[in-house]
């Protein structure tokens, strides 16, 4: 019985994702393309070769990231929807530092640089962490503000402070090299680096303080009822500030692999919207941290695959990987469907329920 | 006489429990109908299938002689239910607090002019007018008035009951189901209501009443119908019945309806001492005084909302009223004024909140974590701020032995489990470290006989060994029974004080209301 559930537990979800990922190809019949070339598209841009796979997982880094900011704002009550801001000033702070600190030695140098990240993300997760547990204003907005506010700071910073002098692009200086993390060759050139690794364990860590710890449990308590947190003695307003800290962090991680891993430098724009995929990772994984894994593969090989469809497709562009991600997080959020279904084969086992037309007979039965 | 409703070997288990076996009674057109057994018994499941909430797993519901269903589908919904005349008043209310009684009467059975039959239904004018011909028709047959223009939020829970019933008989409910429809409610609205609802069966309506007061069963009733562990285990007349016998079917032993309390153990230190506390908030408190000593029980006893909520809110988080509170208060000779909840708590504190669901409980969370709820931060639950969930089952699985926690599941949601299955968790948990100072707010509200029996017992126990405990109680009984002394508070204040065995429910009564001595 247990087991079973567990299983539906996995099989649902895989269905859903499934079945949204149909209904999205189906759209492109009508758009005038044949939906199993176009599904080949799209597998073969994620995982025909190394360097696609590489790519894809290069995506999916950033994802794993942003989805754990957001699932573990969310254990808390609370809706990260600035994960955006704070993985840019993430990946600024990184940058600052890798340009500052300059003769590091090279064993301390990219802990550092994972250090600055985890606090310049914290910082802006806690900000409305603090707003609204201190003074009652609503995260939504706050974060959303603070997307705005982090993205104009990274622009003048990278523009008056640490201005890159021999490049027109926006971006600041190269970092110093000693900070660099490798990448790995076996992708034959794809910016995969230790960050992948970084994020896995991001996902083991965070999976252990919500379920292990007391902190995760109070967390999780104070989002799921406040009042009885509050009256077991947790201090809910502390609570909610620990958990934006915390998820900012996860999403000010996302600074490492793009800083150290890939670009060398903070580019301004460099997310392609990341900490706002986030929320469909997270979304699609139920907020639970291996399931994230799993979800930000699928969004991150969505991203890759699609980009090839503007070259090999006449009438669909990368944007469908919007269309097919929409779908699938909302036949995911259709759950309602198993129970209705399940009610549905029951009707069909019993027929022995006699047609009586209540209504009029009471109705007769009262004249 | 058909019976106005039979049930026939219904069946019901939800994830492996058998809520409902077999259950079938009858239930005569035009009389008062009691449903009582323990909690998790199964009768809100039974009158919740009777309502179409769920449909039974096996079994048939037949109404006025006619089987209850529908052409295509094996069972109905709620509106269906409505439909056929059957009307259900749920434990917990559900009107629409910032809405005028008429309104929330009118929800979903607005009417319109007819020349506005032309626009689509949500945008046509509600005509309040003649929906409130018909209410004022109905209010005068069974006496039930109420300020039509009113705000929910404004009136008192046994106007709110009033209101509920009153939606049932504007839409022609035959059959009124009630889920113990006084466990909120004063002595003297509880009186009210039965009144009315005899009123409605001379009428002709049929009322279904779900209670844990055995007294009521008695004072009201026609017939009952005893549950227990899911099955039908006794039909009678009220005539040919007693509370004891009633009692004995419910639990399957004998139950002691009174608790009998020891002489208390030498008082000593105080445990609380409130002096000169006044709030100035809505409701308020006005210069409140009183303590209590260590191996005493003293009972606060009034009328909900003259204060309760309020001296239950200071004790429990002094920080956040420090602002708006006058005087002081010291909790096991700590002044609390600068102290945040989980300090009062450290300090040997357990409370047992009044409204479970909101303050006691994380429903879609599994029993043990709910029982770990405050007692997260201590040994053996946790090490070095990590949890220990091999202690925790072992412990859960002790207390839900001695507890008598059914389902006996470590992982059963509590969203599921019974009222007093769910209040018995609460009782566990504040328990579990022995507090020096209890505040039992209405603590058996909504259990059973024996588990009333039990947690009394529990109290008492407690105060033996040198507790000492605030209970706060609209129960007069509860009140009678379990103090040492007794404090009435009245609109903020203490109107009176009792010694054990000066007290007499009528006087109790009469300073509840406010009288002067
Ligand atoms: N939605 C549900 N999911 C799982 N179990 C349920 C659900 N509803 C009821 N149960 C189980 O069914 C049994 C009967 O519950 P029910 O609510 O009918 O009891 P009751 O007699 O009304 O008790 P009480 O007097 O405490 O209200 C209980 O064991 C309860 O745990
Ligand atoms: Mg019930």
């Amino acid at each position: 019985m247990r087991l079973f559930k567990n299983l539906s537990q996995f099989i649902k979800p895989i269905i859903s994702v499934l079945f949204g990922l149909g209904l999205g190809l189906l759209v492109t019949q009508i758009a005038g393309e044949d939906p199993w070339n176009v599904l080949g598209i799209l597998v073969r841009g994620a995982f025909g070769s190394k360097y696609d796979f590489g790519m894809t997982l290069f995506y999916t880094t950033p994802l794993i990231f942003t989805g754990l900011s957001v699932a573990f704002a969310f254990h808390s009550g609370l809706f990260n929807i600035g994960a955006e801001g704070q993985l840019v000033m993430g990946a600024l702070a990184v940058a600052a530092a890798g340009i500052h600190f300059q003769s590091l030695p090279s064993f301390v140098a990219p802990f550092l640089g994972i250090l600055v990240a985890v606090i310049g993300g914290g910082i802006w997760g806690a900000i409305p962490g603090w707003l609204r547990a201190r003074r009652g204003s609503h995260e939504v907005i706050n974060t959303i503000m603070l997307n705005f506010i982090a993205a104009g700071l990274a622009s003048w910073v990278t523009l008056y402070l640490l201005k890159n002098p021999d490049s027109q692009n926006p971006e600041t200086a190269a970092v110093a090299p000693q900070y660099l993390i490798g990448q790995f060759s076996f992708f034959e050139g794809a910016p995969v680096s230790m960050a992948l690794f970084l994020a896995l364990a991001a996902v083991g860590v965070v999976w252990f303080i919500l379920w292990k710890t007391v902190l995760g449990f109070e967390i999780r308590a104070v989002g799921q009822n406040e009042a009885a947190a509050r009256a077991a003695g947790i201090d809910a307003a502390k609570m909610r500030m620990i958990a934006m800290a915390i998820a900012g962090a996860l999403a000010g991680m996302v600074g490492i692999g793009e800083v150290l891993g890939n670009a060398d430098r903070f580019r301004v724009n460099f997310s392609p919207g990341y900490g706002f995929t986030g929320i469909a990772v997270a979304l699609l994984a139920r907020n639970r941290p291996f399931a994230i894994i799993a979800s930000a593969l699928l969004f991150g090989a969505l991203h890759k695959g699609a980009t090839d469809l503007d070259l090999e497709t006449e009438n669909v562009t990368r944007d469908l990987a919007l269309i097919l991600q929409a779908l699938v997080i909302l036949s995911v959020s259709a759950d309602g469907i198993w129970g209705w279904l399940g009610e549905r084969s029951r009707v069909r086992n019993k027929k022995q329920w006699v047609n009586s037309s209540l209504k009029s007979e009471i109705g007769e039965s009262q004249n | 006489m058909t019976p106005a409703i039979e049930f026939k070997k219904l069946n019901k288990s939800f994830q492996g429990v058998q809520a409902n076996v077999d259950i079938s009674f009858k239930v005569k057109k035009g009389s008062i109908h009691a449903i009582i057994g323990e909690n998790g018994a199964g009768k809100s499941t039974a009158m919740k299938i009777l309502y179409g909430t769920y449909p039974p797993d096996r079994g048939e519901i037949w109404i006025h002689g006619k089987l209850w269903g529908g052409r295509m589908k094996p069972w109905s919904s709620p509106l269906d239910a409505i439909r056929c005349g059957i009307g259900m008043v749920h434990q917990h209310f559900m009107l629409s607090a910032p809405h005028t009684a008429l309104d929330n009467i009118l929800l979903g059975v607005e009417t319109s002019h007819p020349f506005f039959s032309f626009l689509p239904k949500p945008l046509r004018p509600i005509s309040r007018e003649h929906a409130r011909a018909k209410l004022d028709r109905i209010a005068d047959q069974y006496g039930l008035k109420v300020d039509w223009a009113a705000k929910v939020e404004t009136l008192s829970v046994g106007i709110q009951q009033r209101i509920e019933i009153l939606k049932l008989l504007y839409r022609d409910a035959e059959i009124l189901i009630l889920d113990e429809p006084t466990a909120v409610l004063t002595p003297q609205e509880t009186s009210e209501l039965f009144v009315q609802l005899k009123r409605l069966c001379q009428l002709g309506k049929t009322v279904i009443i779900i209670t844990h007061k055995l007294k009521e069963v008695m004072s009201i009733a026609d017939d009952v119908t005893v549950f227990r562990a899911g099955r039908v285990v006794s039909e009678c007349n009220i005539a040919a019945t007693s509370i004891e016998d009633l009692a004995t079917l419910m639990v399957g032993r004998k139950v002691k309806l009174q608790a009998e309390a020891p002489p208390p153990p030498l008082t000593k230190e105080s445990v609380l001492h409130v002096n000169g506390v006044s709030l100035s908030s809505r409701g308020g408190l006005k210069n409140l005084n009183f303590e209590v000593k260590s191996g005493e029980i003293v009972g606060i006893s009034g009328v909900e909302g003259n204060g309760q909520a309020e001296l239950l809110q200071i004790l429990l988080h002094p920080r956040d009223y420090s602002a708006i509170m006058t005087g002081s208060v010291n909790i096991l000779g700590k002044n609390t004024a600068r102290l945040s909840t989980e300090q009062v708590k450290e300090l040997g504190v357990g409370v047992i909140p009044d409204d479970r669901l909101r303050d006691g409980l994380l429903l879609d969370r599994p029993v043990q974590d709910n029982f770990l709820l405050g007692l997260q931060r201590r040994k053996p639950f946790s090490r070095n701020g990590i949890l220990s969930y091999k202690q925790l089952s072992q412990e859960v699985t002790r207390a839900i032995e001695e507890y008598d926690i059914r389902p006996p599941l470590l992982e059963a949601q509590a969203r599921g489990l019974s009222g007093g299955n769910q209040q018995k968790i609460v009782i566990a948990r504040e328990f579990k470290y022995s507090p020096k100072f209890l505040i039992a707010s209405q603590p058996t509200r909504g259990v059973d006989v024996g588990a009333i029996e039990f947690i009394h017992k529990r109290i008492l126990r407690a105060r033996q060994e040198g507790s000492g405990v605030l209970l706060i109680s609209s129960e007069l009984d509860e009140i009678l029974a379990l103090s040492d002394r007794i404090l009435v508070m009245f609109d903020g204040k203490i109107l009176a004080e009792f010694k054990r065995g000066e007290a007499t429910e009528k006087a109790l009564g009469l300073r509840m209301g406010g009288a002067p001595s």
